[in-house]
């Protein structure tokens, strides 16, 4: 193990960069195709419908108990994911060609660089100091996070605006202003975690693994539930996902802004919104579920030192991730049981709590809690 | 007659709005683990209710003879004229001689029946049902003519009260015709 380690930290930083590059794209394209996967089977297992069932390579039949694994859809994901690859991409007429390939491209970028900032895990080293695992760990963190997941959005308005087609760009608009006014819900609600984290005299820093760190004691959603649900809240209408679905918006706009896509482009646009989820459920984890801590009050270190896992940096990174991806996919659940048990709002309550209920919300408690760090870190 | 539906005052937690998505996200949760509704159907099939109207079949009587006389009253009963009879003679059919006719040729295109059922009670044979097939599928616009053989096929031996030509022939052989 110390050799693959050895190796690694042997090679040109280049190529670290583009193997961590390619490692990103294999695991969040085929986790995008899981999702769709899971949001069928979620969805049809909440209406009473076994869901995809069928798909079954004949090359495979013979092996016993591949059954379960047809009867689970697994298939299917190949089958969509193949389809998706090599159905026939039409390209309206109507189009601006130019930026109507762009938008995919940008909805990806975005989505697959947040990933790099947020920490998935942690390590002891020898001098038995928590490390993170984070493909890049920036200092700026979760603002980095915010400032180029919200780049996501050019994508929608973009594609709206190339299709040059009214629901396309009734789509792109809503999902700009949509974006527009949970930003700062959003952005707000966060804002208590920090002041807790920058304590006066400390290094300041917006770094996430030092939030996680933060929170080896009470988790930061126990104490600031207001917080978390203006930030959770946001996050769904940040994603698009129901009931903050204004930018498909099928009933009203057809499909919104992917009306005029088609294949593996259409495909793309959906694999960013899954890529969103899964960084925006990691990032609520770590901001107020204690990210790769298993209990409040009982830290990862408490762990490592019980399972004797503090000389075994790969087992227990292992044991982080795990830890940290059942809490974010919990979340992934949550999006798709919010979507299958809530109608979609229409346009104008979106904007009305938006701008009405959440911002107003958000502005309170932020006032609440700067005022009781205040007095709390200041007291001694 | 016209009334008011009397709007109440929204309570706190349904102003609040996230225990009423509480509660439906209990619903929703407790039918992700409640048994599926749905029949998967080519391997389950529902049950066919009584009297239920299927594909039309010629039926042969339990003596494995054939009914049909071939009046023709039901290719003149149908109303989208999808059955095509070609009457013929029974000489063939020793232990019908007595019938004087039987459909030389019988087609039911199932692409015109509005499966109406109009055709089993307009047979004065009772040679002529719906019975429960309900899928029909081809690949041809022929595939989907059922001519005689099919339709003997499908339709199969159906028990029968009456044995109305034995009657006839032991009158006939009686001397009485009426």
């Amino acid at each position: 193990m110390t050799a693959v380690i050895e190796l690694w930290s042997g090679l040109h930083p280049l190529l670290q960069a583009v193997i961590k590059g390619l490692a990103v794209i294999g695991v969040m394209f085929p986790f995008g195709g899981a999702c769709s996967l899971i949001e069928r089977k979620v969805s049809a297992w909440m209406q009473g419908r076994p869901g995809p069932n069928r798909a079954l390579p004949f090359w495979v039949a013979w092996v016993p108990g591949i059954g379960l694994l047809q009867r689970l859809g697994v298939f299917h994901l190949m089958a969509d994911g193949g389809k998706m690859f090599f159905k026939e991409d039409p390209v309206p007429g109507h189009v601006n060609k130019f930026y109507f390939y762009l938008a995919p491209v940008v909805g990806m970028i975005p989505a697959l660089t947040t990933v790099t900032v947020v920490p998935f895990g942690a390590y002891l080293n020898e001098a038995g100091k928590m490390v993170p695992l984070v493909l890049a760990n920036l200092d700026v963190g979760i603002l980095a996070v915010f400032a180029v997941s919200s780049l996501g959005v050019y994508a929608l308005i973009l594609a709206g605006w190339a299709s040059n087609s009214k629901y396309p760009f009734l789509g792109g608009i809503r999902a700009s202003a949509q974006l527009i006014s949970y930003e700062l819900s959003m952005t707000l609600s966060v804002l208590p975690v920090f002041l807790w984290v920058n304590v006066p005299g400390g290094n300041g820093t917006l770094s996430l693994f030092d939030v996680v760190s933060a929170q080896n004691g009470a988790w930061f959603g126990l104490w600031m539930p207001l917080s978390a649900i203006v930030f959770l809240v946001a996050l769904f209408a940040e994603t698009n996902r129901l009931p903050f679905d204004m930018a498909e918006g099928e009933a009203d706009l057809v499909g919104g802004f992917h009306t005029e896509y088609g294949a593996m482009k259409w495909g793309l646009f959906f694999v960013a919104e899954y890529s969103h989820m899964l960084i925006g459920s990691g990032v609520f984890v770590l901001l107020f579920l204690g990210g790769w801590n298993p209990l409040p009050w009982v830290p990862l270190a408490d762990v490592a030192v019980w399972l004797h896992l503090t000389t075994q940096p790969i087992l227990l990174g292992l044991l982080s991730i795990g830890i940290f991806l059942g809490k974010a996919l919990f979340f992934i659940f949550l999006f798709m049981w919010v979507r299958w048990t809530v109608p979609r709002f229409r346009y104008d309550q979106v904007m009305k709590l938006g701008w009405q209920k959440l911002l107003p919300l958000a502005i309170a408690n932020l006032l609440f809690y700067a005022l009781l760090i205040a007095w709390i870190q200041t007291r001694n | 007659m016209p009334y008011v539906v009397e709007r109440k005052p929204l309570t706190l937690s349904e102003r609040i709005y996230l225990p009423q998505i509480l509660a439906g996200m209990r619903v929703t949760l407790r039918r992700l683990f409640a048994p599926n509704v749905t029949m998967e159907y080519p391997e389950q099939r529902p049950a066919i209710p009584t009297g239920y109207r299927g594909v039309p079949t010629l039926v042969k009587d339990p003596h494995g003879r054939e009914k049909c006389v071939s009046c023709q009253l039901c290719e003149f009963v149908c109303p989208p004229k999808a059955i095509r009879i070609t009457p013929g003679s029974v000489e063939d059919q020793p232990d019908r001689t007595h019938v004087e006719k039987g459909p030389q040729a019988f087609d039911i295109d199932m692409l015109r029946c509005i499966y109406c059922g109009l055709c089993q009670e307009v047979c004065p044979e009772e040679a002529i049902f719906l019975q429960n097939q309900y899928t029909l599928s081809g690949y041809t616009r022929a595939e989907l003519v059922n001519d005689k053989a099919k339709l003997y096929e499908l339709g199969g031996t159906l028990p029968d009260q009456h044995f109305k030509w034995d009657k006839k022939k032991a009158a006939a052989e009686h001397g009485n015709t009426h």
